[in-house]
């Protein structure tokens, strides 16, 4: 039993983690915590309920939805960060609080307020090893997110793309001076946005098999508390944070029920911000983000 | 007087407390994001005094508030301590701790609601949003208003001009807390039913859009905001979401042409004092330190 709590607080945590990394990216290059995130997430769970709806290939409808939350986070980035550059700190942040308010409710105009049911993907497709239940699309869907994270840090580490977002990271004017690209270099941080939260709003359509317009709120703030448990500007960090809320949070709602969930993490989040801001991995970063 | 409009100007009215709320802290250049759980407080507070002790709304409401206030002043002293991003992230955390705390309490109902017994008229909703203007608009002409302003454009230097910046950002945002309380009573007073659902973070977030909208130069800018955005939809009709959708993009194009909101202090100079020399464009309020 206690087997299959953890392997389903993994399931929910790994999508927690992917939000958590789009959020502590955006945070650790730009300072600036992207209210939109929630929105990226829903329109990746809703455009794949729509797409196969109308009658699209699973390939086609996962593609679509990528896309779709991709260039949504590409519209947010002209308005919030390359509008607002030098206006007050707190400017971004409402303009994406906005737009996650547009994204809702021209999900509504559209689609309606009602909980929709998403098909099974890859029908029956369940492993039973040693009497604990594997579902096939989680075990891909995790193993995806592992990927993907794997290849943002490389990205990171490694190339000349990465190397101009730390130097954005530390100081902008800095990095304008030495003769980054700025405003290229930066949409990066919002693909990398849309496409981690689209994908997490995928796999959580899949293994919960429902999308609504609101699904990226709670799942948002819980992706909010992932981030500063594991450190803002920390993206490993992220991950543990992820699958240490997906996992209490599966204990505690079969322990204690769902609405004193919430109460545990965001007591658990308070504490962290008043006693230890910087989270607690503050000495694994691989890749040193200035906050 | 019809109830379609009597509902309009209810509304409008605690919109506006809450709005002035929020103006508090944000004019000490903080944003507070748990707007909607100190005004939880205020309104299960008052609720359960005038449910439980059967004291009179028009006294339950302030002692409600008060408490508020008070759980805001304790919460303010370690809260404070954060800054910027991390500030709005805790007072969230806050936000989000007083609703699933009232979840979680069965003698407030729990997830089913508190239904309230006593009841306030629009007469009283009024009054009490006018009160809270008058006060905020008389503090603010004092030299409370004075160093706060000077926190809000620059904290360095009025920490060096002798201004206890701390001091005034914790007294701004519990007594900013006090008024999103009185707003909650009145809620709860007014429409008989609460629950603890309504106090959400979407609520911070549309009351803390008030006020950045109307702008945080100027005591108008709390009414003026929260007036626009509380009409505008009413005037629009339409479905609800296609409201929102433009209140979001109002939002978005505002912040983006006009990101000290739409009043300004010299907007409001230039109207009232003709005698001063034109002055010159606002300037661009400081970058703070995040």
């Amino acid at each position: 039993m206690i087997g299959q709590q953890i392997i389903n607080g993994v399931t929910l945590g790994s999508v927690y983690a992917m939000v958590a990394v789009a959020l502590t990216l955006s945070i650790g290059v730009l300072n600036f915590l992207n209210f939109s995130i929630p929105g990226l997430f829903m329109i990746g769970g809703m455009s794949l309920w729509a797409l196969l709806n109308a009658g699209m290939p699973w390939p086609v409808a996962v593609a679509g939805a990528l896309l779709f939350a991709v260039a949504a986070s590409m519209v947010v980035e002209r308005f919030t960060w390359r509008w607002l550059r030098g206006a007050p700190h707190f400017v971004p942040l409402v303009s994406s609080m906005a737009f996650l308010l547009l994204f809702e409710h021209i999900a509504i105009a559209y689609w309606g307020s009602d909980i929709r049911v998403v098909p099974e993907a890859f029908a029956g497709g369940n492993w039973l090893i040693a009497g604990l239940v594997i579902g096939i699309p989680q075990l891909f869907g995790l193993i995806c997110s592992v990927a993907l994270v794997a290849g943002l840090s490389l990205l990171l580490s490694r190339t000349r793309t990465g190397r101009a977002l730390r130097t954005i990271a530390e100081d902008p004017d800095t990095a304008l001076l030495l003769g980054v690209d700025i405003n290229r270099v930066v949409s990066v941080v919002f693909i990398v946005a849309g496409l981690f939260t689209a994908f997490a709003g995928i796999l959580f359509a899949i293994n919960y098999r429902q999308a609504h317009p609101f699904m990226g709120e709670a799942v948002g703030l819980k992706g909010i508390s992932a981030m500063i448990i594991g450190g803002m500007g920390n993206i490993w960090g992220s991950i543990v944070g992820g699958l240490i809320i997906g996992t209490a949070e599966v204990f505690a709602i079969s322990y204690f029920g769902a609405d004193f969930v919430d109460l545990v993490v965001f007591g658990l989040l308070l504490a962290i911000l008043i006693l230890r801001p910087t989270g607690l991995f503050r000495g694994m970063q691989p890749v040193r983000f200035g906050i | 007087m019809s109830g379609y409009f009597e509902g309009v100007l209810v509304l409008l009215a605690i919109n506006v407390v809450f709005a002035y709320g929020a103006y508090l802290p944000l004019a000490a250049g903080q944003l507070n994001l748990g707007i909607a759980g100190f005004a939880a407080i205020g309104a299960y507070g008052s609720a359960y005094l005038s449910d439980t002790f059967a004291i009179h709304p028009l006294i339950a409401i302030p002692i409600g508030a008060l408490f508020a206030g008070l759980i805001a002043l304790l919460v303010a002293v370690p809260v404070l301590r954060t800054r910027g991003i991390y500030l709005a992230l805790a007072t969230f955390a806050v936000g989000q701790i007083v609703r699933a705390a009232i979840l979680n309490l069965e003698f407030l109902g729990g997830a089913a609601g508190y239904p309230v017994t006593a009841f306030v008229r629009l007469p009283v909703v009024l009054a009490f949003a006018l009160i809270v203007m008058v006060l905020v608009t008389v503090l603010f002409a004092t030299r409370f208003g004075i160093a706060l302003r000077a926190v809000q454009d620059d904290e360095r230097v009025a920490d060096l001009m002798g201004v206890e910046v701390r001091g005034f950002q914790i007294a701004a945002f519990a007594l900013g807390a006090a008024i999103a309380g009185i707003g909650g009573g009145l809620y709860a007073h007014h429409f008989s039913y609460i629950e603890a659902q309504y106090f959400n973070i979407g609520l911070s977030i549309s009351i803390v859009l008030y006020v950045l909208l109307g702008g945080t130069q100027t005591t108008w800018g709390p009414l003026i905001g929260a007036t626009v955005f509380t009409l505008l939809p009413e005037l629009l009709r339409g479905g609800a979401s296609l409201r929102y959708v433009v209140f979001a993009a109002g939002v978005i194009v505002l912040m983006a042409l006009r990101p000290q909101g739409l009043l300004t202090r010299a907007n409001i100079q230039r109207l009232f004092d003709w005698r001063s020399p034109p002055i010159p464009a606002d300037p661009v309020s400081s970058r703070s330190t995040v």
